[in-house]
């Protein structure tokens, strides 16, 4: 059974093909890996899928249903959430406000009875807070809840992206480099949470450049160099092929397949 | 002390018209990041509408009703056909937009309506309250609970509406409102139609003592501008706190210099704030994290 489709997408900029054909799919529970070398286009590939960018070719399907260039706030009502490499957080709003927005569309309030202070808003807004705490625990950010997020170092908001991102209740999440900043042992703590997400029946796409980690957690594999997709497989099929290790190490094979390995 | 009072009065009622418009700066700012010049435009179409609906007839709190939905109806349009087909130009094409929907708006009044002054009715009366030996008219009083009524609905709703919220998110971080599912264009709308409304409520209020006429815009909308940059732009509260400083050293400017002078006060604030704390009174200084 197949949640994410993607059909030869592609895009250019300028004259340059930032992706080209590349196509995947993506299964409940899975979680699927997008690797190559800097520039290979994972994060614009990311952007495609999330609705930010407008694909100049080819075809998403979420759930059957075509979804190319819908955006990011429709695909968020779909199930389909993410975090940026870059981090797009609130940065004025707490840490715990910002996990709270992500409740967003599992809010019902009457605008009236939210004017008026009412008991109904106030219990909702309590639900909401206590829902957000909860994922911020997960995430390890209990503690810094009542912080701005402004104040947090670049790997606690990462972690905090995720919160947000979670917070959806996604059927597909989509983490652009969750482990970049992060120590070991908050990588160690990101690479329990995705597979612990996965197992809860939540499909997940990574971009990661921690080896170790994707080749550890992931299911499958999908290599891109140049825009182009070069590989895909399982880890160990895809860490013993000869183009990726080309494509990351240059052609000295030998050593770079003992890296991957 | 009687005439301390008076400037006091009139300057807080200038000042709470002051304050709506800086309100309309700081809503569509923070949605958009463009500082709309046409601002002014919006006091305007509120007096200009609520005075020809009257003079046809309508009853007056009708006809300022009809004007402020038609003045709101003509925010969306500005943002639907100016601002949002130029999203993702810089925010100084934008503005420029602003300017000239702004001459456009001021054009098409004079077009559709004439290049009279124009007054209706105060809404209680022209008889002066006395106060401790000051003055002040009933309309005035109008003014003020008017201002007051709209800063605190305003507070209710971005401190405890969904929708409010969405509108802060949306200005805090359009990529990041968008993931968690929010539609930042009609965040955007939203802004405009309610800047445009709480425009054409001053400009309703405030027509029975000050009058209106095609090109009043410019001045209102300098004046809101100057209150909303002290008090700082992008903060409600600093609109507030603005508008009615502004009010307030203008009336006594008036009073104690000379009202030759009145008009320099809003040139000499903008001055003023630049080149002491461009990040007015309530805002913060940015601090860019490298």
């Amino acid at each position: 059974m197949t949640l994410l489709q993607v059909e030869g997408l592609g895009i250019d900029f300028g004259g340059l093909r930032a992706v080209n054909d590349v196509g995947f799919a993506v299964a409940p529970g899975e979680i699927v890996s997008v690797i190559g070398p800097n520039g290979a286009g994972k994060t614009t590939l990311f952007n495609m899928i999330s609705g930010v960018y407008l694909p100049g070719r080819g075809k998403i399907t979420l759930d059957g249903r075509d979804v190319t260039g819908m955006a990011p706030n429709r695909l968020a009502e779909r199930g389909l959430s993410r975090t940026f490499q870059n981090l797009q957080i609130f940065q004025r709003m707490s840490v715990l406000e910002n996990a709270m927005t992500g409740c967003h569309l599992k809010e019902r309030g009457a605008i009236l009875s939210d004017l008026l202070c009412l008991p109904s808003s106030r219990r909702r807004s309590a639900v909401t807070k206590a829902r957000a705490s909860e994922l911020l625990e997960r995430v390890g950010l209990a503690r810094a809840a009542e912080h701005e997020a402004s104040s947090l170092s670049y790997g606690a908001l990462k972690r905090l992206e995720i919160a947000r991102a979670l917070a959806l209740e996604p059927r597909i999440l989509l983490l652009d480099e969750p482990a970049a900043g992060c120590n070991a042992v908050e990588t160690e703590e990101i690479d329990h949470l995705i597979a612990e997400v996965a197992k809860s029946g939540v499909a997940v796409l990574l971009v990661e450049h921690d080896m170790k980690l994707v080749m550890r957690i992931s299911n499958h594999i999908v290599v891109l160099d140049r825009g182009e997709k070069i590989a895909e497989g399982s880890p160990a099929t895809v860490s013993r092929d000869p183009r990726v290790i080309e494509a990351y190490l240059g052609t000295q094979g030998a050593e770079a397949g003992h890296a991957l390995g | 002390m009687a005439e301390l009072l008076q400037y006091l009065l009139s300057g807080v009622t200038v000042g709470a018209v002051y304050a709506l418009v800086a309100l309309g700066f700081t809503l569509i700012y923070n949605a958009s990041d463009v500082v709309n010049f046409a601002q002014g435009e919006f006091v305007m179409l509120g007096g200009m509408i609520s005075f020809f609906a009257w003079q046809a007839g309508i009853p007056l709190p009708l006809a300022a009703i009809l004007a402020i939905i038609a003045t709101a109806s003509v925010g969306v349009l500005l943002n639907k056909l100016a601002i949002e087909p130029a999203r993702g130009a810089p925010v100084a094409s934008l503005i420029i937009i602003t300017i000239g929907a702004s001459i456009f708006l001021r054009g098409g009044a004079q077009l559709v309506f004439d290049k009279q002054l124009h007054r209706f009715p105060s809404f209680s009366g022209d008889d002066p309250i006395r106060i401790l030996g000051a003055t002040i008219l009933p309309q005035s009083l109008w003014v003020i609970a008017g201002a007051v009524a709209i800063f605190l609905s305003l507070w209710l709703f971005f401190a405890h509406t969904l929708t409010g919220k969405a509108v802060l998110a949306t200005a805090n971080n359009r990529i990041a409102a968008s993931l968690v599912g929010i539609n930042p264009n009609h965040m955007m709308t939203l802004s405009f139609a309610v800047s445009a409304a709480i425009g054409a409520l001053a400009g309703v209020l405030v027509t029975p003592i000050t009058l209106t006429s095609y090109d009043l815009g410019v001045a209102i909308a300098l004046k809101g501008f100057a209150a909303a940059m002290l008090g700082g732009m992008g903060i409600p509260a600093g609109a507030l706190a603005g508008g009615l400083l502004l009010g307030l050293i203008e009336a006594f400017t008036a009073g104690y210099v000379s009202s030759v002078y009145k008009d320099a006060v809003a040139f000499v604030v903008i001055l003023a704030v630049l080149f002491a704390m461009p990040q007015g009174l309530f805002g913060r200084k940015a601090m860019d994290r490298v």
